[in-house]
C-alpha cells in the first residue's frame, strides 16, 4: 500500500506581545479556527525580530515566515515597529534578490482587537505556503528529518 | 605624487606634529601593495610607496590606531575618506590624533587583469592621460586605463575629499553618472529562478575566510556576531548553501545604511564573489524607499535604519507577500 503524504507547511509566527499575540488569544476565544500549522513565537515587540531569527527559522525548517506587529503608530514602546519596517522592508527586498520566493515572508499589523484579521491572515498565508510547497532554497538538510 | 606624500610624511615627522605614518608598502612584489605603519624618517625613505596598486582602505587601520599615543598621518583616497567620515560619525576613530592627508586618485589597476592581458613580470606603473604605462621585467607595456582597471574603480561614485586636514592635488568631484547600479538593475530584471541559480553560482564558492568582514571599514564590532560560539557558524567554513546564504545576508544587513561603497570586500574576495552587488543593492534600496543618501558624506547626518518615516513603505511592497 502506498502511503502519500499530504504536504502541511510549518509556519512561524513572530507575534508582539502586545499586540498580535493578544489578537491570536481573541481569535482563540471567539472560536475562529486558524491552521495548526502556524506555530507562534512570542517576542516583546516586533522590533526584537533579529533578521537572523527569520533565518533561522528558515534553516530549522520553516516554510514560511510571518511577522505580526502592532500598526504603525500604536507600538507600546513609540516606535518599535517603525524600526522593525524597515528592517524587514530591506531584509525581504534582499531576500527577493537573492531568488528566494517573496511570498515565504511575510509582514501583517495586527491589533489586540482583530482576532478575525488574525484568523483571516493565517489562513491565507498557509494557503500560500501550501501553495508554494516546501522552502527548498533556505533549508538546512542537517536539520531536517 | 609618491615623492610629494613622502616629503609632506618626513616634514611631518619631523618637525613632531605626528609619529607614525600609516600608508603602504610594496609586498613581495610592487603590486601586492600592503597597509604599513612607519615610525621612522628612515622606513619612510625605505619602504614607502603611493602607485596605482594602493587600492587598499587605510581607514579601517584608524580605528586601532588612533587609540594609541601620539598623532598619526594618514593618506586617504576619496572613496576613503567616505569610509573615514563613516567611522568618525560612529565614533570609532579618535579624530584628534588623526592627521588626515587627502590623494587624488584616477582609478587603481588591477592586477589580474594586466595578467588576463598578459602582462606578467610587473615592476612598476606609471598613468598618464587614462593610459597606464606598465613597467615589466620584458620591457615597457601600454594599456588603456579603462581595459584593466579594478571593477570598482570603473563605477567610481566619487572622486571627491569629504573629510581631511590636507589635500595633495585638487579636492575632486561626486561623479553623477557612475552606473553603480547597472548590475543591481540587471539582476533585478532577472526572475527569482535566475537570481538563485546566479546567486547560487557565486555564494557557493565562498570558504568563509571572513576576509570580507575583516576589511569591511564599517564592519568594526568588537566581538562579531559570526565569532559567537553558540551562534554555530563561528569561525569554520559553510557546510551548505543556507550557511553561505545566512552569512553573506547578514555580513550586507549589518552594514545596510553604513556601507560607503568602497568595494573593499570584493577586492579582497579570494574567491572573486562580487560581494558589493549586495551591499549595492541595499543602498540602492535605502535610495529609493527612504531618499537618497549616501554613508560617510555628512558625518552629523542619522544612518536610515535609526529613524523613520510615519509613511513608509510596507515590507509587502518591497520584496515579501503583497498583504
Amino acid at each position: 500500500m502506498q502511503d502519500v503524504k499530504e504536504f502541511r507547511p510549518k509556519i512561524v509566527a513572530f507575534c508582539c506581545n502586545w499586540c498580535s499575540y493578544a489578537g491570536a488569544d481573541l481569535a482563540g476565544s471567539a472560536r475562529l479556527s486558524y491552521p495548526a500549522d502556524v506555530k507562534i513565537i512570542r517576542v516583546p515587540c516586533s522590533c526584537r525580530v533579529n533578521p537572523m531569527f527569520i533565518l533561522r527559522a528558515f534553516q530549522r525548517g520553516a516554510d514560511g515566515v510571518i511577522m505580526a506587529g502592532c500598526h504603525p503608530g500604536d507600538c507600546h514602546y513609540t516606535s518599535g515597529n517603525y524600526f522593525a519596517r524597515r528592517r524587514m522592508t530591506l531584509l525581504f527586498s534582499m531576500l527577493d534578490y537573492l531568488g528566494i520566493e517573496r511570498e515565504r515572508t511575510r509582514v501583517e499589523w495586527i491589533s489586540a482587537a482583530e482576532g478575525a484579521k488574525f484568523s483571516k491572515t493565517m489562513n491565507e498565508f498557509v494557503d500560500t505556503i501550501t501553495a508554494l510547497g516546501e522552502n527548498k532554497r533556505l533549508e538546512d538538510l542537517r536539520c531536517k528529518k | 605624487m609618491q615623492k610629494m606624500m613622502e616629503k609632506r610624511a618626513l616634514e611631518l615627522l619631523g618637525d613632531g606634529t605626528v609619529n607614525r605614518v600609516l600608508g603602504w608598502s610594496a609586498g613581495d612584489f610592487i603590486y601586492d601593495v600592503t597597509p604599513a605603519v612607519f615610525k621612522t624618517a628612515e622606513e619612510v625613505q625605505d619602504k614607502f610607496l603611493y602607485n596605482d596598486f594602493c587600492g587598499a582602505n587605510l581607514s579601517k587601520y584608524l580605528v586601532k590606531e588612533s587609540r594609541k599615543e601620539g598623532k598619526i598621518l594618514v593618506f586617504l583616497k576619496p572613496c576613503d575618506t567616505y569610509s573615514f567620515n563613516q567611522l568618525i560619525a560612529e565614533h570609532r576613530i579618535i579624530r584628534e590624533n588623526i592627521y588626515a592627508i587627502g590623494v587624488e586618485c584616477f582609478g587603481k589597476a588591477d592586477e589580474e587583469k594586466l595578467r588576463a592581458k598578459g602582462i606578467t613580470g610587473i615592476t612598476g606603473i606609471e598613468m598618464k592621460d587614462g593610459t597606464y604605462t606598465v613597467h615589466t621585467v620584458y620591457g615597457d607595456e601600454t594599456v588603456k586605463a579603462y581595459e584593466v582597471m579594478a571593477d570598482r574603480c570603473l563605477s567610481c561614485k566619487s572622486k571627491k575629499h569629504v573629510a581631511y586636514d590636507e589635500l595633495l592635488g585638487s579636492e575632486g568631484e561626486v561623479v553623477e553618472d557612475c552606473n553603480r547600479f547597472d548590475m543591481v538593475e540587471k539582476l533585478e530584471a532577472m526572475t527569482p529562478d535566475e537570481r538563485y541559480e546566479f546567486w547560487r553560482g557565486e555564494l557557493s564558492r565562498c570558504i568563509r575566510c571572513n576576509a570580507c568582514r575583516n576589511i569591511c571599514p564599517a564592519c568594526t564590532c568588537e566581538q562579531c556576531v559570526f565569532d559567537n560560539p553558540n551562534s554555530g557558524v563561528s569561525q569554520k567554513a559553510a557546510v551548505n548553501s543556507f550557511e553561505e546564504n545566512m552569512f553573506h545576508i547578514i555580513r550586507a544587513f549589518h552594514v545596510a545604511g553604513r556601507c560607503t561603497d568602497c568595494g573593499e570586500c570584493s577586492r579582497v574576495c579570494p574567491q572573486h564573489i562580487p560581494l558589493h552587488l549586495l551591499n549595492r543593492k541595499f543602498i540602492k534600496d535605502v535610495n529609493t524607499f527612504y531618499g537618497e543618501y549616501q554613508a560617510g558624506e555628512n558625518p552629523e547626518a542619522k544612518p536610515p535604519l535609526g529613524k523613520y518615516e510615519k509613511n513608509d513603505i510596507e515590507p509587502g511592497e518591497a520584496g515579501g507577500a503583497k498583504a
